[in-house]
C-alpha cells in the first residue's frame, strides 16, 4: 500500500520552474548573442534594437535566476530534511553511499529496482552537488562579463579580480561551456524523472507540481514521524 | 643652452610654434587624459614652465612599432617632441652616436640624472638561459634594464611586448619573454600597451607627469585609466549597428560596405580596454574598426594567445585533435548525451517488458488515501 505524502515544500518547487524557466531563456538569448544567427532587418519595429532587446531579457533573466538561486540557498538551511543542502552530498554518511551504489547499479542495469527513497535518490543528489558548483560558476562569470561596461561599478569591483588570473576571453568561453554542460544536465535530469517516475510508480513527475510523493509504508511512517 | 631656453612655450617659439598652437596642444592632452577642461591653463602653466627631463628609451625583443608610431606622432611632431618637451638622451633607432659611444651616453644619462629621468621600454625582456636572447652591447637586457628602470623616476612601458611579453611570449615562448612589471615588480611603473601604442596616449602620460609631479591614475593591470578605462565596445562608432543586431557576414559583402558591426568576423571590442575609438591614429583620421576589420585585442594581457583566432568570436579549445570552438563540442555533446539516454531508454523499455517491476515489489498495489494529509498542511 502506498500513502501520499508530502516531501517537496513551495520554495523548492518555485525555485525549481524558476530556474527552468530562466534556463531556457537565459540558453536562447545566451546563444544568439554568442552567435547572432537571425539576421534582423531594422525596417521592422522589433528589429531596430533587436540584440539590444536580447540582451535585455538575458540580463533581466540572469537577475531573476540569481534570486532563484538564493532563495533556495536559504531554503537549503532553513527547509525541510528533503530540502538540505546535505542532499547534494549523499558520500558523507552511510546510508546516503548505498543508496548511491544501488542507483549506480539500477542505471547499470545490474539491479532490479531502482532504490526507493523519501527524497532525492542520492545519485541526483550527486549531480545536483555539480549543477549547483556550475550555476555559481556561471552567476559569477555572468556578472564579470557584464560588469566590464563600468570598470567603476558594483560588479567589476565584486569580480573584476578574476581578468587578472583568466583571460577576458576565457572567461567568455567558460560561460559558453558551461551552458552546455547544463544542457547536459537537464537532458539526464527529465529522462532520469521519467525513467523513475514509470518504474517506481512513486508519482515522482507530478511531485515537482504538487509536492506529495507516493511512499511505502516505512518510509511514509519515517517521513510522519518527522513532522 | 641657449638653443633651449627654460619653459617649453619659450622653446616653441624659437622654433615657429605660437602660443595659439601651444594651447591647442593643452587643450588636446588635457581632453586625452579625461581631465575636466578647466584643468587645460593648469597644464599649460605646467608645460610652459617645465625643465627638459631627460628621457631614455629601451628597445628590447621588439619590432620598433612603437618607435614607429612615435616619429609618426604630428601632436607634437616627433622633433619638437624630442627637443622641446623631453630630452631623449638614448634612443636606438634616432639617435646620432653608435657602438661604444652609444651606450656611453645612455650610462652618462643614467649617473647625471639618478632618480630623476624616465625610461620608456619597448619589446620583451627574454629571461631564459640568463637572457641571452637578447644583448645590447654584450650585456642582456635583463641586466641593463634592471639598470635603467632601477633608478629612475618612473618607467613607462610603452607597447604589448614590454607591457606582459607579447609576441615573443606567444606560446609556447621559446625565449621565456616578461615584461617589465614581471622583472621589477614594485618600481614607479605605468603600463601603456597596444600594439603600437597610441603616442597621443603615450605624450599625454609623459604631460601628466610633467603637470602633476606622479603617474596618473591605473587600473589592476597598471594601465592609465584615461586611456585604458573603458571598452572599445563601448566607445564605438559601430556600436549601434551591433545593438539593432545588423553585422557583417562576410568581408565585402552588402552589411562591410555599409559599415555594419564586426561582431561576427571576431572583433574583439567587446573584450578590450582602450581608448582607439576616440583618441584614433594618425592625426586622429582613423583606427582598426574604423577601418573595416575588427580589434584584435592588442592592449589586453596575453593577447595574442587569448585573442586568438583574431577572426572568430571565441578562443579554440584544444586538446580535441583539431582545435575545435566552444560551440561544436558542446552541440557533439548535448548529442552524444542525447543518444546515450535514448540508448539507456530503450534497453530499460525492453527490459520492463521481458522482467516487469510488479513482480519484484508491492509498488503495484493500489495507493491509499486514507490518513493522507491535505496540501499544504504538512508544510
Ligand atoms: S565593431 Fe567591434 S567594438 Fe564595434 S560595436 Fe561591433 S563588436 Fe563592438
Amino acid at each position: 500500500m502506498l500513502r501520499r505524502e508530502y516531501i517537496w515544500q513551495v520554495p523548492v518547487r518555485l525555485t525549481h520552474w524558476v530556474n527552468v524557466l530562466s534556463i531556457v531563456v537565459l540558453s536562447f538569448t545566451g546563444y544568439y548573442i554568442g552567435n547572432p544567427y537571425i539576421t534582423v532587418s531594422n525596417s521592422e519595429w522589433w528589429g531596430v534594437y533587436f540584440m539590444g532587446t536580447v540582451r535585455y531579457i538575458h540580463f533581466l533573466f540572469a537577475f531573476i535566476f540569481v534570486a532563484s538561486l538564493a532563495l533556495r540557498t536559504y531554503w537549503a538551511f532553513a527547509g525541510n530534511e528533503w530540502a538540505s543542502w546535505r542532499n547534494l552530498f549523499p558520500f558523507l554518511n552511510v546510508e546516503g553511499r548505498k543508496s548511491l551504489g544501488d542507483a549506480i547499479k539500477y542505471y547499470a542495469f545490474l539491479r532490479r529496482e531502482p532504490p526507493e527513497v523519501i527524497g532525492h535518490n542520492a545519485l541526483a543528489g550527486l549531480t545536483y552537488m555539480f549543477i549547483v558548483a556550475l550555476y555559481f560558476v556561471q552567476v559569477f562569470t555572468g556578472f564579470a562579463l557584464l560588469g566590464q561596461y563600468n570598470p567603476s561599478g558594483l560588479w567589476y569591483k565584486l569580480t573584476g579580480w578574476i581578468f587578472g588570473l583568466v583571460s577576458n576571453q576565457n572567461i567568455r568561453e567558460l560561460h559558453h561551456i558551461i551552458m552546455y554542460l547544463i544542457i547536459v544536465f537537464a537532458l539526464q535530469h527529465v529522462y532520469s524523472a521519467f525513467l523513475v517516475d514509470s518504474e517506481e510508480g512513486n508519482g515522482l513527475m507530478s511531485s515537482i507540481f504538487s509536492g506529495f510523493k507516493f511512499l511505502s509504508k516505512d518510509l511514509a511512517d519515517r517521513v510522519r514521524a518527522k513532522r | 643652452m641657449n638653443e633651449f631656453p627654460e619653459g617649453l612655450e619659450k622653446r616653441l617659439a624659437a622654433r615657429g610654434v605660437n602660443r595659439r598652437d601651444f594651447l591647442k596642444f593643452c587643450s588636446l592632452m588635457t581632453a586625452t587624459l579625461a581631465l575636466p577642461i578647466r584643468y587645460q591653463p593648469k597644464v599649460a602653466a605646467a608645460l610652459a614652465a617645465a625643465t627638459r627631463p631627460a628621457l631614455i628609451w629601451l628597445e628590447f625583443q621588439d619590432c620598433a612599432g612603437n618607435t614607429e608610431a612615435l616619429l609618426r606622432a604630428s601632436r607634437p611632431p616627433i622633433e619638437k617632441l624630442v627637443l622641446d618637451i623631453l630630452s631623449v638622451d638614448y634612443h636606438e633607432t634616432i639617435m646620432a652616436p653608435a657602438g661604444k659611444q652609444a651606450e656611453k651616453s645612455l650610462l652618462d644619462s643614467v649617473q647625471a640624472n639618478k632618480g630623476k629621468y624616465l625610461v620608456v621600454v619597448e619589446g620583451s625582456i627574454p629571461t631564459k638561459d640568463n637572457g641571452v636572447y637578447c644583448t645590447v652591447g654584450g650585456r642582456s637586457a635583463m641586466d641593463i634594464a634592471r639598470q635603467v628602470c632601477g633608478s629612475a623616476a618612473a618607467t613607462i612601458s610603452a607597447g604589448a611586448c614590454s607591457f606582459y611579453g607579447g609576441w615573443p611570449a606567444a606560446a609556447p615562448n621559446p625565449t621565456g619573454a616578461v615584461g617589465v612589471k614581471d622583472l621589477m615588480p614594485g618600481i614607479p611603473l605605468l603600463n601603456m600597451p597596444g600594439c603600437p601604442v597610441n603616442v597621443v596616449n603615450l605624450t599625454a602620460a609623459v604631460v601628466h607627469f610633467l603637470t602633476f609631479g606622479a603617474l596618473p591614475a591605473t587600473d589592476q593591470f597598471g594601465r592609465p585609466l584615461f586611456a585604458y578605462g573603458t571598452r572599445i565596445h563601448d566607445n564605438c562608432e559601430r556600436r549601434a549597428h551591433f545593438d539593432a543586431g545588423e553585422y557583417v557576414q562576410e568581408w565585402g559583402d552588402e552589411g562591410h560596405r555599409k559599415g555594419w558591426c564586426l561582431y561576427k568576423m571576431g572583433c574583439k571590442g567587446p573584450a578590450t580596454f582602450h581608448n582607439c575609438p576616440t583618441v584614433r591614429y594618425n592625426d586622429g583620421v582613423s583606427w582598426p574598426v574604423g577601418a573595416g576589420h575588427g580589434c584584435v585585442g592588442c592592449s589586453e594581457l596575453g593577447f595574442w594567445d587569448t585573442m586568438s583566432p583574431f577572426y572568430r568570436r571565441l578562443p579554440d579549445v584544444k586538446g580535441f585533435g583539431v582545435e575545435a570552438s566552444a560551440d561544436q563540442i558542446g552541440v557533439a555533446v548535448v548529442a552524444g548525451v542525447a543518444a546515450a539516454f535514448g540508448a539507456h531508454g530503450v534497453i530499460s523499455a525492453i527490459r520492463a517488458q521481458r522482467d516487469p517491476i510488479a513482480k519484484h515489489k508491492d509498488g503495484a498495489t493500489p495507493v491509499s488515501t486514507e490518513d493522507t494529509p491535505q496540501a499544504g498542511k504538512g508544510a
